[in-house]
């Protein structure tokens, strides 16, 4: 730890709230992932985390590594343009999968589709096995 | 004393994201459905990363921020293909 001893008083206060508070969002995010009753609800939970607990640790990161090295040290936002990018890709990938599937075994609660897909329409085009458990 | 205040806080902060890494490591164990297992492991893999950072800013050095930019493409990829998988049955058509 002889290298934070280096970092002057304000960057380290900065650096810790930052890191507490990611941190904090990030298990808030994971607890609604473990809480929430559906899982359409549970697909909206971890999206805090995704945004803000990402963001606060890599500023934390930043300040840290900027400080240190006394130079201007933003590859962390490499990290964070990638998961602020891919994350609503693959939970509407999720959800829409989801929906799918749901559709497919006729449980309730679930939207009608908007107009009849290919599946209703040719049964016999229909995969006879259905989607994988 | 500031020394301590970052150092106390990066411990706290590994120890809610353990807490958060056991949240969705329940619900990929116990997810009633293929689908909750996906989104578990998807956050799972966000909460290594976060995990990963906080060990960087820890030590000082930029080894586990190459890691964590590894371990957020492998997470998109994986989740993606899941998707995939889940949806239609094969993942390369």
């Amino acid at each position: 730890m002889n290298h934070l001893a280096e970092l002057p008083a304000p960057v380290a206060l900065l650096a810790s709230a930052l890191v507490l508070a990611g941190a904090f969002l990030s298990l808030a995010g994971s607890f609604g992932l473990l809480r929430l009753r559906t899982f359409y609800d549970r697909l909206h939970a971890p999206t805090i985390a995704t945004s803000m607990g990402i963001s606060c640790v890599l500023l934390a990161s930043m300040v840290v590594f900027t400080a240190l090295q006394s130079r201007l040290v933003i590859h962390e936002v490499l990290v964070g343009a990638l998961v602020v990018l891919t994350t609503p890709v693959t939970l509407m990938l999720v959800a829409r999968t989801a929906l799918h599937r749901d559709r497919l075994e006729n449980n309730p609660g679930v939207p009608r589709a908007a107009a009849p897909d290919e599946t209703a329409e040719h049964p016999e085009a229909a995969r006879p096995e259905g989607p994988p458990a | 004393m500031s020394l301590v205040v970052l150092s106390w806080s990066l411990f706290a902060a590994q120890i809610m994201l353990g807490l958060a890494f056991g949240c969705t490591a329940w619900r990929v164990l116990h997810g009633p459905r293929a689908q909750d297992r996906v989104v578990g492991l998807d956050i799972l893999y966000i909460n290594g990363m976060l995990l990963l950072l906080t060990f960087g800013i820890r030590t000082g050095t930029d080894l586990y921020f190459e890691a964590a930019l590894v371990v957020a493409l492998l997470g998109f990829v994986s989740t993606a293909a899941l998707a995939k998988f889940l949806m239609r049955g094969e993942v390369i058509e």
